[in-house]
């Protein structure tokens, strides 16, 4: 179906403030999608309380509202603007849960405006851990054995069922606000009552802790012809039990088999199906590594925060697409923006890893706790792409901006072998490093894996990293090969890096590695692992041969 | 880390130079790519790669290993592997070795460490072309004998892939002997190079699989009594199977209300059958993102590719309907006969690897035989 003829003015909500799991990447897609819309004439109202935003810039939208975010407020912007319908999917889980209150408080009825995109009974089903378990059972999806209570009681009997480690996952929040993880009873009591007070329907989720399993999301897209497709897939680096936003991320995943990535894409598919979702969606799983079991753990029915994410990382711009869902198009009759000629409706190709890091602010701070949890903590991330994971790792460090050129982070070497295990075990923003000191001490692959339970697959690239600087260090300039020094910037090694295991200077390795022609290549992210021309890319560096 | 040098030498001159992966050796084909990011195992085994030199656009392989659960045939058919890096180090479960080691084994010629994307890149605007992997040859002698192999189109690799002996599809393996006829309905499945996933496919929905060799004639199909006809997909240039097509055209004739369905050369040679048209595409579709419309229920689905050629949608008689075409160049993806139970498809809904969004084409096969029984 074409543009809906009866959708001429749409109004948006933003997120308000940047909060921790709530931050620039919601303006990045609202802003995207009011382009998007008003690309189609239609107008845009827009209304967001944090100045900082480039939504808000009088240019981005018809109108624009700098107001509280409350329904009072909301209220008064739709009796002036009477716009047609809101889209309640762009801004973050603070759009999301306005819009639902909006519709249920009546007001949408009252002044005829339409819920785009997503429809109210699926945000209820998606975002009601309840629901969300009812209908997961009724299409056949598996979630892991829980019971939402409403108070400390019920907890205590689902406890003696179940037993150790639980996890608490309050409702209608957003980065695990007041949850965690409970391996006792003094645990159990504190995260219960947290994630009570919390959740904004005064509901928890208490479920069996997933020790150790692989986590897993999926970006997926759906129109209204139901035409579903994935646009991204992607891997955590750190077991369950860290937030995806605190957790080091891969895309596409790296360690699952055809068999696993396509049982979970079938399942993510079913997923916005079910819902009935119009435009983005998020769906959240957990993979069994030692077997092809799995569980779905969350589904966001909206634009998430991996989104922007998955949209740089593929090239494929979610807020964009999902807005013109949102007023009547289907996927098929949107244009693919990076190549100008195939269309929205396919599944991105990548043909190069991508690496995200989170960024912690317990450097500013001094906290004492900087222990990573279900409960979202970074305060923003990186990305890199390249052609290897090293490389991808490496230059994701690099942007971090805390110094860690030689990847070793302060302090890590005074570590006596108990402090570096007790490092290892309990995740914190410098978990990274700490693998690396251990595995440059001598530690086995085997031996992080046991205590971290992150995939041998990642351990084993560390391990390679470590062994490459062990090659490295104390080399001569001479006896830097043009061998030695490809693979050194195929892995993501810069000159600085290498000056500082050799102790040579930067501009003389820089000098005989350009001598050897080893100098970086400029490559595409262009949706389709080169398969189309693309008209409007954009580009990473890597040690290839050749640049486009 | 395999040292041992290697090039992959194309006919139009190009050298790119890596390290050998798997078997040493030399091993000629058209150079082809793939964009599927999973699965490499099941496009090793598939033997639509006879005589191809199959490159990954994917940088990382080899991750998960390889696995007796993930092959799609005997073992790997392609001529050779292309690759941006190997796994030395592959972790899963289900993992029973290295995909360096699965490439000894099978006495597969590859390579690693090429600029693979810019391999693609010449693909795409110079069109697939023939190409050696070695680790013997030097370019000038490599070029040389590459100048002296036949055309890609030429070959008759379908003949070749396929079963030379009939055999019963049971239990997710091939037996030998084949049981007389139970209650079930019996599909024979011409075997130009059939995934093991379409037989899988089929046996899910209570049909009976017996698979026959390419060359089976049509006296030899009949002896099997089908109550459907199942054109498997497979290697190489349909145009170089008339015999094959010939046998699809009696079995039409005879039977009228046989149901017929055809994937990828199947689709192809069904077409040719009657009366199409096949060209060669310049790079061909291999992947498993490509949109395709079904033209009778305007539902999109993502599909698992692999060909080099396609059918002529004007070419097709009156009586014959295009139902499918992808989205990305509109090509014909499918077609059905108006009068009969017969239909095709160019893509893969068996999957494996691949999306698995398009299994719904069995069932309608499924369906027909059954009511056609
Ligand atoms: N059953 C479980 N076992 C182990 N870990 C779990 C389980 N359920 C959730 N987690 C962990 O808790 C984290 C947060 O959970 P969840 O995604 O439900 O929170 P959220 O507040 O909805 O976050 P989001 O910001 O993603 O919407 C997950 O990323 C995962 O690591
Ligand atoms: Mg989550």
């Amino acid at each position: 179906m074409p543009k809906r003829p009866d959708i001429n003015k749409v109004m948006v909500i933003g997120s308000g403030p940047i909060v921790i799991g709530q931050a620039a990447e919601f303006d990045y897609a609202g802003t995207q999608a009011c382009a998007s819309l008003r690309e189609e004439g239609v107008s845009v109202v827009l209304v967001n309380s944090n100045p900082a935003t480039i939504m808000t810039d009088p240019e981005t939208a018809d109108a624009v509202y700098i107001e509280p975010l409350t329904l009072p407020f909301l209220e008064q912007v739709i009796a002036k603007e009477r716009p047609d319908g809101l889209l309640p999917s762009l801004g973050g889980q603070t759009g999301l849960n306005l819009a639902y209150q909006l519709a249920e408080a009546g007001i949408l009825e009252k002044y005829d405006v339409e819920l785009l995109g997503t429809p109210l009974d699926s945000i209820k089903k998606a975002e009601d851990r309840d629901l969300f378990k009812e209908m997961m059972k009724s299409i056949g999806q598996p979630v892991p054995e829980s019971v939402v209570c409403e108070n400390v009681e019920q907890a205590r009997k689902f406890r003696d069922e179940i037993g150790y480690p639980l996890i608490i996952r309050p409702a209608y929040t957003l980065g695990g606000t007041g949850g965690g993880i409970a391996w006792n009873d003094e645990h159990l009591e504190q995260f219960v009552k947290s994630g009570l007070e919390r959740s904004l329907i005064h509901q928890i989720l208490l479920e069996r802790y997933l020790n150790g399993w692989k986590e897993v999301e999926y970006e997926v897209m759906r129109d209204g012809n139901d035409t579903a497709i994935t646009i991204c897939n992607m891997e955590n680096f750190d077991p369950m039990g860290v937030h995806t936003g605190d957790s080091i991320v891969v895309a596409p995943s790296q360690t699952l088999s055809d068999k696993e990535y396509q049982m979970l894409r079938t399942a993510s598919l079913n997923i916005i199906r079910a819902l009935g979702i119009e435009g983005g969606c998020n769906v959240q799983l957990s993979l069994d590594p030692n077997s092809s079991r799995y569980f779905v753990i969350e589904v966001n029915p909206r634009v998430s925060r991996s989104s922007a994410l998955a949209s740089k990382a593929t090239g494929y711009p979610i807020a964009r697409v999902s807005s013109k869902i949102a007023i009547g198009f289907n996927l098929d009759e949107i244009q693919n923006a990076v190549t100008k000629k195939t269309l929205a409706c396919f599944e991105p190709a990548l043909d190069y890893i991508v690496c995200k890091i989170p960024r912690w602010p317990f450097d500013k701070f001094g906290t004492s706790d900087r222990r990573v949890t279900t409960q979202m903590k970074a305060t923003g991330e990186v990305m890199a792409i390249d052609r290897s994971f090293e490389g991808a790792l490496m230059k994701a460090l690099r942007s971090l901006e805390v110094g860690v050129t030689g990847l070793r982070a302060k302090g890590m070497s005074a570590l006596t072998e108990m402090e570096l295990e007790q490092k290892l075990r309990v995740p914190t923003d410098e978990r990274l490093f700490v693998i690396f000191e251990a595995l440059r001490r001598g530690l086995m692959v085997e031996e992080v894996f046991q205590i971290t339970r992150i995939d041998r697959w990642f351990l084993r690239r560390i391990a390679k990293i470590v062994e490459l600087e062990g090659r490295l260090r104390g080399k001569t300039i001479e006896s830097l090969t043009p061998e030695l020094l490809t693979q050194a910037r195929e892995m993501g090694f810069h000159d600085a890096h290498i000056a500082e295991l050799t102790g040579l200077d930067e501009l003389e390795i820089r000098a005989r590695r350009k001598g050897f022609g080893l100098v970086p290549a400029y490559k595409m992210v262009d949706t389709c692992a080169g398969e189309f021309e693309a008209a409007t890319p954009y580009y990473y560096s890597c040690f290839e041969r050749e640049s486009e | 880390m395999n040292t041992m040098q290697a090039r992959l030498i194309l006919i139009d001159g190009t050298v790119y130079e890596g390290n050998s992966v798997g078997f040493a050796g030399t091993s000629s084909g058209e150079v082809v790519f793939n964009t599927s990011m999973t699965g490499y195992q099941e496009i090793l085994t598939d033997p639509s790669y006879a005589g191809q030199l199959v490159a990954l656009t994917y940088p990382l392989i080899g991750n998960y290993g390889v696995s007796a659960r993930d092959v799609e045939s005997s073992g790997p058919k392609v001529a050779g592997f292309i690759v941006r890096e190997m796994s030395e180090t592959p972790s899963n479960y289900a993992s029973q070795g290295s995909g360096d080691d699965y490439l000894t084994e099978n006495q597969i010629v590859g390579i690693q460490g090429i600029d693979v994307r810019a391999l693609v890149l010449k693909l795409r605007d110079a069109g697939v072309m023939l190409g050696m992997i070695t680790t013997q040859h030097d370019a000038p002698t490599g070029l040389q004998i590459l100048k002296n192999l036949p055309e890609y189109d030429a070959g008759t690799y379908a003949r070749e892939v396929s079963t030379q002996t009939a055999y019963f599809w049971a239990d997710n393996a091939r037996s030998e002997t084949i049981p007389p006829r139970s209650a079930k309905p019996r599909v024979v499945v011409l075997d130009y190079g059939t995934k093991y996933n379409i037989l899988r496919e089929l046996l899910e929905r209570g049909l009976e699989v017996v698979v026959l060799p390419c060359g089976a004639t049509k006296d030899e199909i009949a002896a099997h009594k089908p109550d459907g006809i199942m054109l498997a997909n497979g290697p190489g240039d349909p145009r170089s199977l008339e015999a094959e097509v010939e046998v699809i055209r009696q079995l039409m004739s005879e039977n009228p209300k046989q149901p017929m369905f055809g994937i990828c050369l199947g689709h192809q040679l069904l077409g040719r059958a009657l009366g199409g048209e096949t060209y060669k595409l310049k790079f061909g579709h291999r992947g498993a993102n490509h949109p395709v419309k079904d033209l009778t229920t305007g539902k999109v689905h993502i599909t698992s590719q692999n060909h080099g050629y396609a059918l002529q949608a004007d070419s097709l008689p009156q009586g014959v309907e295009v139902t499918h075409v992808n989205l990305n160049d509109n090509t014909v993806e499918g077609l059905r006969h108006l009068e009969r139970p017969v239909f095709s498809v160019q893509y893969h809904p068996e999957a494996s690897p691949g999306p698995k969004d398009n299994a719904y084409l069995f069932d309608r096969f499924a369906e027909l035989v059954k009511a056609g029984k």
